[in-house]
């Protein structure tokens, strides 16, 4: 039976970048145990002959000719940066890296 | 700064046997980003080419560039990989600013290309085949700007600025099986291999493959395993290393770093490591986040790509001769030795040469003028060859010019300097600067005269027999002509006057 355990969650948590209480983790845990079990069964009832689908409909090769096409303005792009510097989108310190 | 203990590079390869990975990645030349319709092209306006697909804005939806793919494909053929009959894309999750959407968009498990090789040729001639494990599409990221720390480094920065115009160029990630066996040479297998890389991209025209301008980077991973063993130790994974010198510089550093580490008893921690440039040294990045933490998983929004067999097979037969093979056909017809046509490839000036043959030079004259003059300037100025502003066509004319006696060796440098000069084309600069040599013989013979008269005793030692000495005598006409004679006629008509056999 798949799971998922607390010590996972925390881990998932860190990665997105989510502060979570120790009740949360608790919470969480429990939740997304029933939802990976719900998805489990899925597993069940797909045998060999049922390839994994990572896309509803059966397209292939939709692709797009190398044409340049209008971008935005600077002013546009920025319009919704919650601030900004230079016209450039303007972002805190980052930790943990270099 | 802290010290870095390092073996000699001799006592390190007496213990230990290096193991590499190169990864390249390869900034491809198309009009449009991978998968959206912003312009590629560089040193625009910050945040000027940019749209709701490569902003990562809620709802757009990205559709991949058919070049692109066209491109990787014709990577993976020139490197003897298989081509998938079916792949798709994958999310790299991760969360750091240069990627607005807080993944790349790349490919995991199912590359475009893989299982392939490319044979490189070292100093020697030796050929030696680095096998190639998988070539997949993927992503630039955006350029960030660190403000507020010391020289613009990310450390002690109190925030950084980002410029998205890069963020959704296509780029190709070419990885390298473990490769094994090359030893001491290690180090110039490496180097070897990125610069037949970047031959292949450039023969392939899907990138200008530039180092210096990004267009081209390359990571060196790098392990040791004590002589005679097989199982592989720890690796680190050298970043953005982005020079031919480099390549070799920053291999032989971690030979000799990771030998000093192993030796005084230590451990080799997995972590990414940042190369300098000054000293040719790295330094301790971020420890290296385990392949699931990037929690890869199809790209719901792009449908895979099935390259039909055809298309592969079309793209088959356009490849272009291998730069290898091309080099060596060439050697043949020019007639030189390894050393020059190293020497020739070094200096990028292969296809300079070949198009100035085709404007019409011989291959000798192409070769002297672009590796001798025009090299010489393009050292001296920091520049390519071919960011001079001279064309083949151009250097032919001068090559035809002085084959003509037009213009000896000393006006033809002239020439080219007031080409380099912006002066215009050859023929308008000789106009312009009268640098026709002085074919009037009436002219000449009056310098002649005139030499012979103020050089007696020279004069008396040549009509005594000493040949030889008509060379100062020569040097005397040609500055008084300031160098616009033909040499070889004003010998000529100074052994004639003075009544000596040549």
């Amino acid at each position: 039976m798949p799971g998922i355990t607390r010590e996972e969650v925390a881990h998932l948590a860190r990665l997105a970048r989510l502060e979570l209480k120790g009740e949360e983790l608790d919470h969480f845990a429990g939740q997304l145990d029933d939802i990976i079990g719900a998805v489990a069964r899925v597993s069940e009832v797909a045998d060999q002959d049922v390839p994994p689908t990572s896309h509803p409909l059966p397209l292939t090769n939709v692709m797009r000719a190398d044409v340049v096409r209008p971008s935005l303005t600077p002013e546009q792009a920025l319009s919704g940066a919650p601030a900004q510097e230079q016209q450039r989108f303007k972002v805190p310190q980052i930790l943990g890296e270099d | 700064m802290t010290v870095i203990d390092l073996e000699s590079y001799e006592d390190a390869l007496a213990t230990y046997d290096p193991v590499m990975g190169l990864e390249v990645h390869v900034e491809l030349g198309t009009k449009t980003k991978m998968f959206c319709g912003c312009s590629t092209e560089l040193k625009q306006d910050a945040n000027s080419q940019t749209c709701p697909v490569c902003l990562g804005l809620p709802g757009a939806l990205p559709v991949v560039n058919a070049i692109g793919v066209e491109s990787a494909i014709k990577i993976g053929l020139a490197l003897n990989c298989e081509i998938a009959e079916w792949c798709r894309f994958a999310r790299k999750n991760y969360f750091y600013p240069d990627m607005p959407k807080n993944f790349q968009t790349s490919q995991y498990d199912e590359p475009i290309a893989y299982d392939g090789y490319l044979d490189v040729q070292l100093e020697d001639g030796e050929i030696f085949r680095v096998q190639i494990e998988r070539a997949h599409m993927e992503e630039d990221t955006g350029k960030s700007t660190h403000v507020g720390g010391a020289t613009g480094r990310i450390h002690g920065a109190s925030h950084s600025l980002l410029d998205y115009n890069r963020a959704g160029i296509p780029l190709i990630e070419i990885v390298t099986k473990p490769i094994e066996g090359a030893g001491a040479r290690a180090p110039e297998v490496a180097k070897a291999y990125v610069a037949e890389l970047r031959e292949l991209i450039k023969a392939l025209g899907v990138s200008e493959a530039r180092m210096e301008m990004g267009q081209m980077r390359c990571d060196v991973n790098l392990s040791l395993r004590p002589n005679g063993t097989e199982q592989f130790g720890t690796r680190s994974e050298t970043k953005n290393v982005n020079s031919l010198r480099s390549v070799e510089r920053a291999a032989r550093f971690e030979i000799q770093r990771h030998a000093a580490v192993l030796n005084s008893g230590g451990t080799i921690i997995q972590e990414t490591r940042h190369f300098h440039e000054e000293d040719g040294s790295t330094t301790a990045g971020r420890i290296k986040d385990n392949a699931e933490d990037y929690r890869y998983f199809p790209e719901p929004d792009l449908v895979p790509v099935a390259p039909a067999r055809e298309w592969v097979e079309e793209l088959r037969g356009g490849l272009p001769e291998l730069p290898r093979l091309r080099r060596a056909r060439l050697k043949e017809e020019w007639g030189v030795s390894e050393h020059d046509m190293q020497s020739i490839l070094n200096a990028g000036a292969v296809d300079l040469i070949v198009a100035t043959t085709e404007a019409g030079a011989p291959s000798d004259q192409a070769r002297k003028w672009w590796m001798g003059e025009l090299a010489r300037n393009a050292n001296e100025t920091g520049r390519g060859l071919d960011e001079l502003p001279v064309t083949p066509a151009q250097v032919a004319r001068v090559a035809e010019l002085v084959a003509a006696g037009d213009l000896n060796d000393k006006l033809a440098r002239q020439v080219l300097d007031g080409v380099l000069a912006g002066e215009g084309d050859p023929d308008t600069v000789v106009e312009k600067r009268g640098l026709k040599v002085v074919s009037d013989e009436g002219a000449l013979s009056t310098a002649v005269d005139e030499a012979i008269a103020g050089n007696a005793a020279i004069a008396d030692k040549i009509r005594g027999g000493k040949v030889a000495a008509a060379g100062a005598l020569v040097g005397a006409v040609m500055k008084a002509t300031r160098g616009q004679a033909d040499a070889a006629r004003v010998r000529e008509l100074i052994l004639e006057k003075l009544g000596v056999e040549g």
